[in-house]
Formats: structure tokens, sequence, C-alpha cells
């Protein structure tokens, strides 16, 4: 399939409608993206058609709502190259993925551990590292950044030791669009015996990445970054990992037998799948990835990265404006206007129609490091336009005019 | 000038404007003149919660009457302070708990008052009216 962005665009309804009076232009991918009619199409045929719950009954609607669900565990299963498809459990989205590895790691942990972040961490991939330190007496290191918004890598190798058990890093920072080098970091932990968990939140709609090759212990994504639903997402798990780990929350389908003297637990996945899954939710992020597939990772990454480039040179133009983040990344612009507010910009805009992001974006530590209340953040999807980066500098250009 | 005297005249002011560009601007040069407040008064216990921008709101009472001061880093979020502070400030604290706040609506700026809008105009007015609330309280005890 070419890539004809016009086309592509067609696929989103969401796309065709105005906001204050102006063509909506949304660049604020980075915290949702949009979803294709095939998705939606998907959700509705659910619900229309063939819902029923899942791997418990022996009615045939039951049994096609399950093999649907299990299809698209295949489906991301592939996508991922995972080597099993049970070392794929669906989850609420990242968060509860990281929470799940973190619940499970809580028996494994003993004082004086070390878990070792980094510092261009989401909120979400702090927060359950502390409390797992509170609970276990582990000790939380963190990987420092450079003014590029890069980790320095040499400040890494000397945080790892044989008291390191897991290693937590974004593959790619939602504040910065920082592409962090995964491949260095997982290598370097595994020599030291310590597991990896690659968050893929904000680099599943960018890279396809290859768990297999990777050799990555653990790795979590959302499907509503990949133009699927909210509510579901996956955590992949190597199998011995999964065996180690305890069951996260108790409840059906994780059971194999239950009486009040002791129960048994079920295989993976279902082990860590109690309760009535976001069924419809897997089955369209199973055809999200198909429509991704269809259009290629590879030309998405060609047509993003011309959005970035042209969108950086053209905001660079605006006098006082400072982008934050410029190491090698994806196609996300932190910035912020000298003696403006981002809160003021990103109000501006809005009113022109322009979706953007303000604030800290769930990442203070970064803002710290920078020493300002946030940055006004445009991140691109392969659906946005030349035309719409254009857009955007206008309205950029006009709030300065405006607010100065 | 009552609180109602005031809306009404900030209702007339805002109704010259044709469009929302007009609006803010107007709004941006009401912030800017905004009398600027002590940094010593820029303190972490004078933070309005729930705003994405700053707001620091001080009140002090003078001859029976409430004197609102305040500031906030982005600048908006400061022009919508000069129209509260200009709407409450120097008034006794029953009519600050008395007056309602339907002219924000008028004046073009209801996109502002969802509560989970992040500039936090409804957190300033809740704040203003608590700040009321005390000195009432206090005068009566």
């Amino acid at each position: 399939m070419s890539f004809d962005i016009q086309i592509i665009r067609k696929d989103f309804p969401i796309l065709s409608r105005k906001v204050n009076g102006y063509p909506l232009v949304y660049l604020d991918n980075a915290a949702t993206s949009q979803k294709p009619q095939q998705v939606i199409d998907a959700i509705v045929d659910y619900y229309s058609n063939y819902n029923a719950n899942i791997h418990r009954g022996v009615h045939s609607l039951s049994q096609e709502a399950t093999d649907a669900y299990e299809a698209a565990r295949h489906k991301i299963q592939n996508h991922f190259n995972a080597k099993e498809a049970f070392e794929i459990i669906f989850t609420a989205g990242t968060t509860h993925g990281i929470n799940l590895v973190a619940n499970g790691f809580a028996s494994l942990l003993n004082k004086g551990d070390e878990i070792i972040v980094s510092v261009l961490e989401h909120h979400s991939n702090i927060v359950p590292w502390q409390m797992l330190c509170e609970k276990t007496g582990a000790v939380l290191r963190v990987i420092p950044m450079n003014e590029e918004g890069e980790l320095l890598m040499d400040k890494y190798a000397k945080l790892l030791s044989d008291k390191t058990k897991l290693v937590f890093v974004n593959h790619i920072s939602n504040a910065l669009g920082t592409i962090n080098p995964i491949e260095e970091i997982i290598e370097k932990a595994h020599s030291v015996g310590a597991a990896v968990l690659i968050d893929g939140a904000q680099s599943c709609s960018h890279i396809k990445p290859n768990l297999q090759e990777l050799n990555v212990d653990f790795y979590v994504a959302s499907a509503h970054k990949m133009c699927g639903p909210t509510g579901v997402g996956i955590l992949y798990m190597k199998e011995e990992w999964g065996n180690k780990l305890p069951p996260y929350q108790g409840g059906g389908e994780m059971i194999a037998e239950v009486s009040f003297e002791k129960t048994t637990y079920a295989g993976l996945p279902h082990k860590f799948e109690a309760g009535t899954p976001n069924i419809c939710g897997g089955i369209a992020f199973g055809v999200a990835i198909d429509y991704l597939n269809a259009i290629g990772f590879e030309a998405i990454e060609t047509h993003e990265n011309e959005l970035l480039t042209y969108a950086t040179k053209k905001l660079l133009e605006i006098e006082g404006l400072k982008i934050y983040g410029t190491g090698q990344k994806t196609s996300v612009i932190s910035f912020n206007i000298e003696g403006l507010h981002p809160y003021d910009i990103g109000t501006i805009v809005d009113k022109l129609g322009i979706a953007v992001r303000t604030g800290h974006h769930c990442a203070q530590p970064i803002m710290d490091f920078y020493k300002i209340p946030g940055t006004v953040r445009a991140s691109f999807a392969f659906y946005n336009t030349l035309e719409e980066v254009d857009a955007l500098v206008e309205a950029v250009k006009k709030a300065k005019t405006m607010l100065s | 000038m009552t609180i109602e005297a005031i809306q009404e005249e900030l209702i007339d002011e805002f109704s010259m404007f044709d469009d929302w560009m007009q609006r803010y601007e107007y709004m941006i040069d009401l912030g800017k003149s905004l009398p600027l407040i002590d940094e010593e008064l820029k303190t972490d216990d004078k933070l309005i919660k729930g705003c994405q921008s700053k707001v620091w709101l001080n009140s002090e009472m003078k001859n029976d009457k409430i004197i609102f001061t305040a500031d906030s880093d982005a600048i908006i979020t400061k022009g919508i302070i000069a129209v509260l502070v200009r709407v409450f400030s120097n008034q006794e604290p029953q009519a600050i708990l008395d007056a309602d706040t339907d002219f924000i609506d008028e004046i073009g700026l209801k996109e502002h008052l969802s509560p989970t809008r992040a500039n936090g105009l409804v957190s300033m007015i809740k704040q203003m009216k608590m700040y009321a609330l005390a000195y009432q309280t206090q005068a009566n005890s």
C-alpha cells in the first residue's frame, strides 16, 4: 500500500470536524491517537453481532468472541515478535502492566536490592517503583540526562551492580520524544543479572520492536496510542518470568481449581488475567495493529520524520522559541517561547482549533531539570500534514503577538 | 460600587468586542494592569491548587472590607484574576458570599468556568468566597 496522506485522513472521521470554528489540527498524539473507521467499525461489530463472555461458555456466540479475542492476541504476538502467544498478557493499559510487574517483584526483592529508572520517566513509571521500594526496602536509582535530553549511559553503567534487580526505562520519552538506546540498556542490565522492563507507550506507534531480538524481559504498551481503543494494553512477559511472578489479582479466569482449602492458578496468560477482560478492546486492538501494518511502519516513520524536520525548522524561525530535547527523537516537539507561559500559548492556539498539550506532561523531574513550569508539546502522527504544521506555526506566531 | 454594578460595567466593556481574539486581548491588557504584589506575599500557602499556571491570592481586611491582591505567572490567568479582583475586592464579606458569577458567562469566558479546566477560575472564586466566609465568621464570633 502506498502512502497517500489524503486517503489515510479519510479513514479518521474526527479529523474532518471543526473546533472553535476552525478545522481541527490534532497535534496531541503523544497523549492519545485518533481512531480509524476500521477500528470504530470493529467495536460496533462486536457489540452488534457477537458480544459474549469468553473462555467459559459452550455456546456458539461465546466461542466466536473467544476466537476473535485469541486471534487478536496472536496478531499482537506477531506484531511485537514474541515467542509465544501466552507471553502476551492483556491489561487495561501501560500503567496497569507496570503495576502488575511491580507487584510481582514485591515478593522477589530484598532490603538493599536496587531498582534503576531514568529521569525521563512518566509519573506512572516512577510511582509504582517508589511504592515497591517502600514495601520491600529496595532502593531506587535514577539515570540522569544531559541538556539535550539524552540519558547519560556512562552514569548508567556506574549505577549497575549485583544489587540491581530491575531496570525500567521508557523506549521514548513522552515529554521530549527522546529515543533511548534500549538495546544497550538491556544488554548492560543483563550482564549484572538484572531484569528489564521497557515502557513502549510512546514508541509503539512509531517503532515496531522485535521483542525476541531485544531479549527484553518485560514490555508494556497501550492500544490507544496505536489507533486502538482506550482501556486496553499489553504486558509482554518472557515465559520464565511469567512462571516466576505470583498472580496480581484474584478472580475468575485466573484459576485452575478452587476449593476453600487450596486454589491452583491457571497457566499463562490467564494467571494474570483475572475477571472478564476488555474483550471488545482486545479485538479492536488487533484491528488497529492490522491497520498500522497495512500502512507500514517504515512509511509511517518516513512521513513523521518529514513532519518533525519541517516543524522544527519552521518553529525555530520564531524568535525566542526554544525546543527541549534535541537528541535522537521521534515526532514530538516540546517548546517554550521566552517570557511566555506555556499555558497561555496553549490557550490561544486551542482557540484557533489546534490541539497541543501544555504543562509538565506527567514528567516533573524533566521540568525541574530545565527549571521551567512546563512546555507546549506538539506531537505528530502519520495522519498529520505539512499544512497542519503551517497552521501550528501561524497559531504560535499569533499567540506570541497577542501575549507579548 | 456594588458587586452587581461592577459586573454590569464589565459586561458593557466586553460587549464592545466582536470576537474572541479582541476579548482575549482585552483580558491580557487587564492582566498586565493588575497591580504587582509583593514578592514576599507569593508564598506556597497562598497558591491556589488546580491551576496549570501558578496563582497566588492574598487577602486582608480594611475598614470591614476585604482587599484581594493576586498574581500569576501566566498572563491569561492574570487577566482572569484581574476581572475577579475588580469584582470582589474592596467589598464586604457578606456581599462576596451573596454574589453570583453569571457575569462570567456574559463576558464570554464561560469556557473557563468548567471545573476541569486547568486554569482554576472556579478554584479562584471558591478561594475568594472561602476568605469571605472566614472573615465573616471571625467578625461574628
